[in-house]
């Protein structure tokens, strides 16, 4: 057995050790003390819209089938059959009762129990309830975003959010109808970068104006004013991992309802009458100019205003980002243009996305190089603050965030130990 | 190949060329290998002419057909995003692309499917070697093409470009495929 790794003397409060993107061994306890044990986002419940359908997804490097089952639950079971351990599923989507093993045959209902053997003979007196599909223990629904745990106890969905759910709530506040609805299917931007790389840099506020300078000088935008020294955007830590870049002081600032999306109320006239009609003028109006987070839930969930990106850590130095467009029930002419700039901005080919993933297959190689040891998150220290809820803010290009997580994260590592 | 409901693909089978077409089934076939140079050298000014004003240039997620208008695409460029995508590797800040990628492409399986007017539909397949800061990299298509004689010289006016693996997780692809 290998030694564990001291995780209190990898990680200090402004700085952390390489040796935390590459060591097999800390990958080992990350599944164990998080993917395997806190919530981690599965899917939404609009990609399994009639019963009966399913998706694969996964929790790390464990493939999870989301189903909304026979009895119109929604289901998340584990692709192995308990017979011999055969892959249960091969497909990524269908609609199915049933699912039956192609190896013997076994046939289990949607919802995971044991309804079928083949050739029962041999099997006299099983009792097949002892062979159901292995479940994620528990299973929570925030308005339509599915979380899953495989700790059978501890802290509920709603307290591991905490506050971040106000987050969501914005996101939820640009639809008419309080809905996502992800029907544009997701991109799989495959990287040889561990997966904390790409969790730190979501709410990194520091890096835009270098790495995506090159899209910043093509095509315009109000996106590179936040992340310069005179923006009047936030960083906030929200505690237990979750952090976020607060936009609206800067988006209040210039008022104009839709200018956080490039664009205006004028040219969206559908949506814009379908937000009136469902929260009033002067609500809508709020909304449209606030617009939609962005917020890295922890682990796994980035809302960056307009995507949708889960990320998937397969391994301590490859990591899948599972990207789409947020769509907004009830905002048809908004839903096309998210699905547009999405498809340019974000994926293997994205304006932005292929440059941040350039940084972090160079950030896990420099992880490698020995000296210096130290990862430096100093950035913003000194002028750290608190909001009115307590929670950490700082400059838009402050490492606010960064040092949150760790501190959560440090926090996960040792709880046990 | 990702949804269970896999349907058996209706295939035309090959067309009978008439001599004009045998001919112009050769400069197609020149152009798609200038086509695939320019791109391998990343000759972006050079390639960018090569399209027409309403061009389309698709690399579909998700399997064969999807539905670009709804669904997620890994690149559906108009004319002015193409532009875009151009000036931003000249740039030079454009990093997954700062070294470039070192290219050789092969392109074959090319099959004249149907001419209208001055229009022609093509398919083609494409194996392309990438060597990067990440390391190597291969990718297989089958392309779709539909080339327009304008002044007499060919263009793009539709690049469809099927990765064998674009339902799975794939590395950057910041190159011109
Ligand atoms: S392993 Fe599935 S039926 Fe035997
Ligand atoms: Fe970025």
């Amino acid at each position: 057995m290998l030694s564990r790794p001291d995780f209190h003397a990898l990680i200090k409060e402004n700085r952390v050790h390489s040796s935390l993107y590459y060591d097999e061994r800390v990958f080992q306890e990350e599944l164990e003390n998080i993917w395997y044990k806190t919530w981690v986002y599965v899917g939404h419940v609009s990609e399994v819209p009639k019963k009966n359908d399913y998706v694969t997804k996964a929790i790390g490097p464990t493939p999870i089938l989301m189903v909304h089952d026979r009895h119109g639950n929604i289901s998340l079971l584990q692709n192995k059959c308990p017979h011999r351990g055969n892959q249960l599923c091969a497909y990524q989507k269908g609609n199915r009762t049933s699912f039956t093993c192609p190896y013997h045959a076994w046939t289990f209902a949607n919802s995971g129990e044991l309804v079928g053997l083949a050739f029962p003979d041999g099997y006299e007196g099983v009792d097949k309830s002892e062979f159901s599909l292995g479940k994620v223990p528990r299973i929570a629904i925030y308005r339509g975003l599915v979380f899953g745990s495989f700790a059978k106890e501890g802290p509920s969905l709603e307290e591991h959010l905490g506050d971040a759910k106000r987050a969501l709530d914005q996101m939820l506040d640009n639809s008419p109808e309080g809905e996502l609805e992800l029907t544009a299917g997701f991109l799989q931007h495959r990287t040889k970068a561990n997966w904390k790389f790409v969790l730190e840099n979501e709410t990194d506020g520091y890096h835009p104006g270098s790495v995506h300078g090159s899209i910043f000088q093509v095509a315009s935008s109000p996106v590179p004013a936040l992340y310069k020294p005179e923006s009047l955007a936030l960083t906030r830590d929200y505690g237990n991992g979750h952090t976020e870049f607060d936009l609206r002081p800067q988006w209040r600032h210039v008022g104009k309802p839709m200018y956080w999306f490039n664009t205006t109320a004028e040219k969206l006239p559908l949506y814009t009458e379908a937000m009136k009609k469902a929260y009033g003028e002067q609500r809508s109006q709020e909304i449209m100019i606030d617009g939609s987070p962005h917020i890295m839930i922890f682990p796994n969930l980035f809302i960056a205003e307009i995507q949708m990106f889960v990320i998937q850590p397969v391994s301590v130095n490859e990591t899948i980002q599972h990207v789409t467009a947020l769509q907004f029930k009830g905002a048809p002419d908004f839903n096309r243009r998210l699905r547009q700039q999405t498809m340019g901005s974000v994926g293997p080919a994205g304006f932005l996305l292929a440059d941040d993933t350039e940084m972090y297959e160079r950030n896990h190689r420099g992880a490698l190089i020995n000296n210096p040891e130290w990862i430096v998150l100093t950035r913003g220290e000194k002028r750290e603050t608190r909001d009115e809820d307590g929670h950490r803010i700082g400059h838009s290009t402050d490492e606010v965030t960064q040092r949150g997580i760790w501190r959560h994260y440090l926090k996960l590592m040792t709880e046990q130990a | 190949m990702i949804d269970e409901n896999e349907i058996d693909p209706s295939i035309a089978e090959p067309v009978a060329l008439s001599p004009e077409q045998e001919l112009m089934l050769r400069r197609i076939e020149q152009f798609l290998y200038y086509e695939a140079r320019l791109q391998d050298l990343h000759a972006y000014d050079a390639w960018e002419s090569l399209w027409t004003d309403d061009a389309i240039y698709w690399i579909p997620a998700n399997g064969e057909n999807p539905d670009p208008e709804t669904q997620m695409s890994y690149v559906y460029d108009n004319r002015s995003r193409i532009g875009v995508r151009i000036k931003q590797l000249k740039t030079g800040k454009r990093h997954t692309q700062t070294p470039r990628s070192q290219l050789a492409r092969i392109i074959s399986n090319i099959e004249f499917i149907a001419q209208n007017g001055d229009e022609f539909e093509v398919r083609a397949n494409a194996f392309i070697y990438e060597d990067s800061l990440r390391g190597e990299t291969t990718w297989a298509a089958r392309n779709e093409y539909r080339l327009r004689l304008v002044d007499n010289k060919l263009k793009l006016v539709r690049k469809k470009v099927v990765l064998v693996n674009n339902n799975k997780p794939i590395y950057t692809l910041s190159f011109l495929v």
